[in-house]
């Protein structure tokens, strides 16, 4: 069969997109799917970083395309996963050396060999962006409870309808539930309600993210993670699974749980 | 949100957010500010009025979203026939 061609997109920088593409590509190379990940960020790039394969750069995603190099050779293993591949971005170039017929024809090469191509956009709706979703099967917007990211998502969502890239599935990427509690933060539902997508997953808030990026390994590797279960379950959904949305509300202290339970509160 | 807010019937930030969202969200999508919304509810009048009268008093128009689709919505009262003729012939 051939690969799912992925793009993770969301206008406001920030909100994810690079972490929820590695941490994805992660989850589904740990469930035995191949997985190419292409960073389309040139100029800015971090997938490499956040997956921990920075030193191993050699060639990069402009070489492929101006022909300096063959495109295997500039697939980078990942360390833990042997069926997971990176295509990181140029440094020093900017992305109008990378044309959307670039990228499909790029892709096309990976669509036979792999079960999943994911590709991570930049911020904005500029060229980065239109390359990233030019060679997209399906795209999926992340954004944060948050106004701007959300006004952000909308936008994007928006282009997507006209360009016949859609339906766009929504990730909604770090919520705080105790905030959401307060109504303080924007609930999973108002975002919905406001963006009236499909969601395809809703991970929360999770210090874990941090400490996994300061090592190079997706805290989707990290059991006990709750964002890394979050990101294991949308890439459960990714292979046509039903899976049911996290229960976001079970923290609080024992004493909390058992007011909820009599109904207090 | 504090007790104190709650009891003073103080709006949620969630809320608040949400409300300003799709305000902001309906002029994104319709390319169309309040401003513009009021040259158009004045069009609107001008042109209907040429065939019946209406009531421009309690004449609604606004833009309504069903899922990702925007509509614009006009409620506009139209004065009774009857006692337009009546007022003509007085």
């Amino acid at each position: 069969m051939p690969a799912q061609v992925i793009t993770v997109t969301s206008g406001k920088g920030g909100v994810g997109k690079t972490t929820a593409v590695a941490n994805l590509a992660v989850a589904l190379a740990s469930n035995g799917s191949k997985v190419v990940c292409i960073d389309g960020d040139i100029g800015l790039r971090n997938l490499d970083v956040i997956l921990g394969l920075e030193n191993r750069i050699v060639y990069d995603i402009v070489d492929v395309i101006e022909g300096r190099c063959r495109l295997k050779q500039a697939m980078i293993r990942d360390k833990k996963l042997p069926e997971l591949y990176l295509i990181p971005a140029a440094q020093t170039r900017d992305k109008n050396s990378v044309s959307p017929s670039d990228m499909n024809r790029l892709v096309k090469d990976l669509r036979n060999d792999y079960d999943f191509v994911l590709i991570d956009s930049p911020a904005g709706i500029e060229r980065g962006f239109r390359n990233a979703i030019a060679a997209a099967d399906r795209v999926l917007v992340i954004t944060n409870p948050e106004v701007s990211a959300v006004r952000d998502a909308d936008r994007v969502i928006g282009i997507l309808e006209a360009e016949d890239k859609g339906p766009a599935a929504l990730i909604i990427n770090r919520l705080n539930p105790a905030l959401v509690k307060k109504s303080d933060m924007l609930s999973a539902d108002d975002v919905l309600d406001l963006l009236a997508v499909e969601l395809i997953g809703i991970v929360p808030e999770d210090e874990n993210v941090i400490i996994s990026s300061n090592r190079g390994a997706p805290v989707a590797h990290d059991p006990k993670s709750k964002a890394g279960q979050a990101f294991r379950n949308i890439a459960r959904r990714l292979k046509g699974e039903k899976v049911p949305f996290l229960d976001l509300d079970s923290s609080g202290s024992l004493w909390e749980r058992l007011q909820r339970l009599a109904g207090r509160k | 949100m504090s007790f104190f807010d709650r009891l003073f019937g103080r709006k949620s930030s969630a809320d608040s957010a949400k409300e300003r969202l799709q305000l902001v969200l309906i002029h994104d999508r319709t390319d169309l500010t309040p401003a513009e919304l009021d040259s158009l509810k004045d069009d609107l009048i001008a042109a209907i009025s040429r065939h019946v009268e209406i009531d421009t008093q309690s004449m609604q128009i606004g833009v309504e979203h069903d899922g990702r689709s925007q509509r614009l919505v006009a409620d506009i009262p139209i004065k009774s026939a009857q006692r337009r003729r009546a007022r003509k012939t007085k």
